[in-house]
């Protein structure tokens, strides 16, 4: 394997890395913020004590899962000067702004005021306390606000020119108000609110059967996670539903090759399963149903959708020769996985939820039981989602503007991007061994009695 | 009105000096943090002068990185390409070191909490190093040919020079932390171990630094710049007073001395490296300048309006966090864990 592969694989295996702790971040940082704002705000003394309590029991994983999303963070930024020099140059004009900004006005705010809140509990008033979370989750949020502005960029370019062979920019606001940011963005708010409620679900749901003492608190928990996660899968498909009708006018490549519609077609059917083949550039079999992938796109049952081989052959006359077709069946069964997991998390979320407001949900121990093992389900359909996205690009760095093949850095060797990759790799996976080691034994060792029952 | 490169150049550099000297101490501190004490409560003491601030002060570290992405690409794209593998051992120590702060209190087992206080050290003392490798080279000069690529491998990386270079700052950076705990802590044999080790260290650092100032002079063309020669030497006179200064207990002087010490370093080398930021032994004509490497003016300008309302706010708030922790860790400050 050459530079320019190793250093593909190095990136993905990092972002992937990054994003399983970055939804967690996002979700359960607003989780938490919710959690304390009961703290301060309830007159009942029972739940005023089970809350406190809860709040330092998810502030911990929480704090935990933010020190490994802030270490394998570094690394990304890194990544565009070390493995992607020609990347930075061609591009610094655009993406340097947003990833300064993101430093400027979220890195700092997010990593100062949580040195706060863990330390301050005693320092600060109960009040001040309280917001000092609730500004780490906006900072948090921020921050995937500014990536996910230049990483619109790589998908959808917006606001620029072309000057002397590098891309600058040329109108800020076009940039933050791509329309792309919009999708993206909520599309991994929301996912990122429904990862931070399974966590929280599947935790509580585990405590509940093993921890009678601690039934209240945890009760309550899995209450407030079923509805959290219901509200962000809600979220999720609905700004999902959104981006994808905006990818066909934004990026229709991606959008044809996720659903492997190699032939432009009006009505266009939505294929259930396929076996793709991209050296004849076809579907050998598929299951398919009419009509439902136009249905997506316009709310009606007509309208025309590019193939795969029409827009192929757009590109070659605007491009140049070459190959524009990202791996198809690669996308194809990612966007099915994502969407499968998604919606089974849906329906999981409503059921739990309906339950658990109803008080009921102690009499479904099996449910309780599955529930954290069904817990990789968010990590998946957040993994394949980012690998859509990415992979879609393919053969682009930049949609239209550079190859990924011309970003890479002229003087690396594969060499030493192998001793890196196998580096990064092998130090996340211990990592996480010995994170995950902790968390399970905060899970298992932390009781929460229920105090208030005799106040 | 200044070109928007120069004004980028001082932020550029302030961004820098901030770093330095916040995370000076915090690599300081991790540096000492194994030998000030084999008793765990009292490590933990330590450790726990710097755990409400040492995420905001790496923050300073992304944003210079970040900022030299947004205002000089050229600068960003042919630094961190040529720093590969020095940029991929910093990567590695500041994670451990990262994860290490979070993971270090959460287990009550000896041999747990050692390995994270070897982690704390190493990731202190490697980006020390290394910052201060990178710095010489970057006054030195590497070889960067027409097209802003590095043209060298590795070891061109490490000469003699920038070897001690990357000495020297860990050394002054030691003190620095030692400096910093002398203010923070209350546990007197905590303290007088911190001065010791300063009184050792700073020896050593004035040895190192003395040896870096002959070869700068020698190897650079710092001391062509007034500004930059004159920073550098009365970075040299800080750092005296501010060893005698520890020798006699007089350690709150003796911080701020080794404070304005590393601001006058991290200045002279600037001042001494402009307009370039990266200078080519090849031909001084391939050297990376604020001009050849920068953004477009539009950017710039963007950059520059949010700059001069964010970074303010920034200090505000940093500055809020001192105050709220300004009190001195004592033993019972530490029974309480999250």
């Amino acid at each position: 394997m050459d530079a320019l592969l190793l250093s593909r694989w190095q990136f993905a295996i990092t972002t992937t890395y990054h994003f399983l702790f970055v939804p967690i971040t996002l979700g359960l940082s607003i989780f938490v913020a919710l959690l304390e704002t009961c703290y301060v705000t309830t007159k009942r003394p029972q739940w005023k004590a089970a809350s406190k309590r809860l709040v330092r029991f998810f502030g911990t994983i929480f704090l935990i899962n933010f020190a490994l999303g802030v270490v394998t963070g570094i690394v990304q930024e890194f990544h565009f000067g070390m493995n992607w020099s020609e990347y930075s140059r061609f591009m610094g004009d655009i993406f340097g702004a947003p990833l300064a900004l993101e430093a400027l006005t979220a890195f700092f705010l997010e990593s100062t005021f949580l040195g706060i809140w863990v330390f301050g509990w005693n320092k600060l008033s109960e009040k001040l306390h309280c917001a000092c979370i609730w500004i780490v989750a906006i900072g948090s949020n921020l921050s995937a606000f500014w990536i996910l502005v230049a990483n619109s960029f790589m998908q959808h370019p917006a606001g620029f020119a072309i000057e002397n062979g590098r891309a600058v920019m040329t109108d800020f606001l076009a940039l933050v108000t791509n329309p792309y940011v919009a999708g993206e963005y909520s599309h991994a708010l929301f996912a990122g609110i429904s990862t931070g409620g399974f966590v929280v679900l599947a935790i509580s749901a585990w405590k509940l059967l093993h921890d009678e003492a601690s039934r209240y608190a945890f009760t309550q928990s899995l209450k407030g996670g079923a509805i959290f996660m219901a509200v962000g899968l809600l979220g999720v498909m609905g700004s999902g539903h959104m981006h994808t009708q905006y990818l066909a006018t934004a990026n229709p490549m991606k959008l044809s090759s996720m659903e492997a519609l190699w032939e432009t077609a009006d009505p266009a059917p939505f294929a259930i399963a396929a076996d793709i083949n991209m050296d004849k550039s076809r579907n050998d079999t598929e299951l398919a149903v009419p009509g439902v992938f136009s249905f997506m796109l316009y709310n009606k049952p007509s309208g025309e959708v590019r193939g795969i081989n029409a827009l192929q052959k757009e590109y070659q006359t605007k491009y140049g020769p070459g190959d524009y077709r990202p791996d198809v069946p690669a996308l194809f069964w990612s966007f099915r996985i994502m969407v499968g997991a998604g919606g089974f998390m849906l329906l999981l979320a409503l059921v739990t939820t309906l339950l658990a407001v109803k008080g009921r949900i102690l009499s479904f121990p099996l449910l309780l039981k599955i529930l954290p093992f069904l817990l990789p389900l968010p990590f998946l359909a957040n993994s394949t989602g980012w690998f859509i996205t990415e992979a879609g690009r393919q053969p682009w760095i930049v949609v239209g503007l550079q190859r990924t093949a011309e970003a890479v850095s002229p003087n690396l060797t594969a060499c030493s991007v192998w001793l890196t990759l196998i580096g990064f790799t092998v130090l996340y996976l211990l990592l996480i061994l010995a994170a995950l080691y902790i968390v399970f034994r905060h899970i298992q060792t932390t009781t929460i009695p229920d105090e208030g029952r005799n106040a | 009105m200044m070109e928007l490169q120069i004004i980028w150049f001082i932020l550029i550099t302030v961004l820098f000096t901030g770093f330095f000297f916040l995370e000076g101490f915090d690599y300081g501190v991790g540096t000492l943090l194994p030998f000030l004490s084999s008793r765990d409560e009292e490590r933990t003491q330590v450790l726990r002068t710097i755990a409400p601030v040492w995420d905001g002060n790496e923050v300073w570290m992304i944003t210079a990185g970040g900022a030299l992405f947004a205002a000089f690409p050229h600068v960003y794209a042919t630094m961190f390409s040529t720093f590969y593998l020095a940029l991929f051992l910093m990567l590695v120590a500041l994670i451990l070191r990262g994860v290490a702060f979070e993971l270090h209190g959460r287990h009550t087992s000896l041999c747990w909490r050692r390995f994270w206080d070897g982690a704390i050290c190493f990731g202190s003392a490697i980006p020390a190093f290394l910052w201060g490798v990178a710095v010489i080279d970057l006054i030195q000069g590497l070889p960067i040919n027409e097209k802003m690529i590095y043209t060298g491998g590795f070891l061109n990386l490490l000469t003699p020079y920038s070897i001690i270079g990357g000495i020297t700052f860990l050394l002054v950076f030691t003190f620095h932390g030692a400096a910093f705990l002398t203010q923070r802590l209350t546990n007197r044999g905590l303290i007088q171990k911190a001065q010791l080790f300063a009184q050792r260290t700073g020896a050593l650092a004035i040895i190192a630094f003395v040896f870096c100032l002959l070869m700068t002079l020698l190897k650079t063309d710092l001391f062509h710049s007034c500004l930059g020669g004159t920073a550098l030497l009365a970075a040299g006179v800080f750092f005296l007073l501010g060893y005698r200064q520890m020798f006699s207990g007089h350690y709150q002087s003796s911080f701020i001395l080794s404070s304005l010490a590393i601001v006058a370093t991290t200045l002279a080398f600037f001042a001494g490296l402009f307009p370039r930021l990266m200078v080519s032994s090849i031909n001084p004509d391939w050297s990376l300048t604020i001009y050849n490497a920068a953004s477009t003016p539009y950017t710039l300008g963007i950059m520059t309006i949010a700059a001069a309302i964010l970074v303010p706010i920034v200090l505000i708030y940093q500055g809020w966090t001192y105050w709220i922790f300004r009190q001195r860790i004592s033993p019972k400050d530490c029974e309480e864990t999250h």
